[in-house]
């Protein structure tokens, strides 16, 4: 059934360690969020361990790695314009 | 998601017509989702502009993160069973793609169980929807993505009871690639939510 898109996608056994590690990162993200000692590091780590997570999934399980670029482009373009979005009105708001 | 040989499938269908046809529909699936990252920026947005708006109603504090951290791995396994269904699907083992696919379903329903619970925990504690602007927009943003959850359950159980039927590789219904990845998007959005809306407010 494999066509040539799907002959490159990853096997089986990669989806689980991808899975293990997304696991391993959310307990990391709960366990830091804890910790009184990091106060001023917490947040820039919880969303740098987000951003990797994000990262993985959409690599990986939507395979957004293997496909054609144009497919990205579309994708990442509705990502860029959330972040700006967010970013311009936060600071419209004065609220960063 | 790679893309699947539904010119096998169309009746009296052009092989590469077929193939054209899926690729339309995979490029406006990826249109589709690039427009919901607008949706759900905005309304993560909006979040945290009135995320010290409580007035005289609960705020953060009342978040259980352990218990939405169980519920966000529940949500992050349940992509790991969807790509495990896509894989089987490719491969054509339509067995094993319903096993996926019923799991991956549960998974999400499990998920959903826990929202329910959860908004009824503080319902109780009177973090109601017109509390005030925090709780407003709180709900608002985690009550759509569960919308989008309950969508995505029902698309997994009607592809569920079609392979039942024999009609998984069916193209002229739904496709488990593109149900994978609007599944997977369902599970992008709760990763931001879970980071933004839940563990950075509770600092």
């Amino acid at each position: 059934m494999t066509t040539d898109d799907t002959a490159h996608l990853p096997a089986a056994r990669t989806y689980w360690m991808i899975a293990a590690v997304l696991f391993v990162v959310t307990a990391i993200e709960v366990a830091i969020a804890y910790v009184e000692r990091l106060a001023d590091l917490v947040a820039p780590m919880l969303i740098i361990l987000g951003a990797i997570k994000f990262g993985i999934v959409v690599a990986f399980f939507m395979h957004l790695k293997f496909e054609k670029p144009l497919m990205k482009s579309l994708f990442l373009i509705g990502v860029a314009g959330a972040i700006i979005l967010f970013i311009v009105v936060l600071a419209t708001f004065r609220a960063l | 998601m790679a893309s699947h040989p539904v010119a096998e499938t169309l009746p009296g269908g052009h092989a590469e017509s077929g193939h054209d046809i899926h690729r339309i529909r995979k490029t406006a699936m990826w249109v589709f989702l690039g427009s919901e990252c607008l949706f759900f920026g905005a309304m993560i947005a909006t979040f945290l502009l009135y995320r010290n708006s409580t007035g005289d109603g609960p705020g953060p504090e009342i978040f259980d993160i352990p218990f939405t951290s169980a519920s966000s791995f529940v949500l992050l396994m349940s992509s790991l069973t969807m790509v495990l269904a896509h894989d089987a699907f490719e491969r054509g083992d339509s067995r094993q793609a319903r096993v996926w696919l019923g799991g991956t379903a549960l998974l999400g329903s499990t998920f959903l169980a826990g929202q329910i619970f959860e908004f009824t925990e503080f319902i109780h504690e009177g973090l109601t929807l017109p509390t005030s602007p925090f709780a407003s927009s709180f709900y608002m943003l985690t009550g759509f993505h569960g919308i989008h959850v309950a969508v995505g359950v029902m698309l997994l159980m009607a592809m569920f009871i079609l392979s039942l039927n024999g009609r998984l590789y069916d193209d002229r219904g739904l496709n488990v690639e593109l149900v994978g990845l609007y599944w997977h998007f369902v599970d992008i959005v709760w990763i931001v939510i879970f980071t933004v809306v839940y563990l950075l407010q509770v600092l």
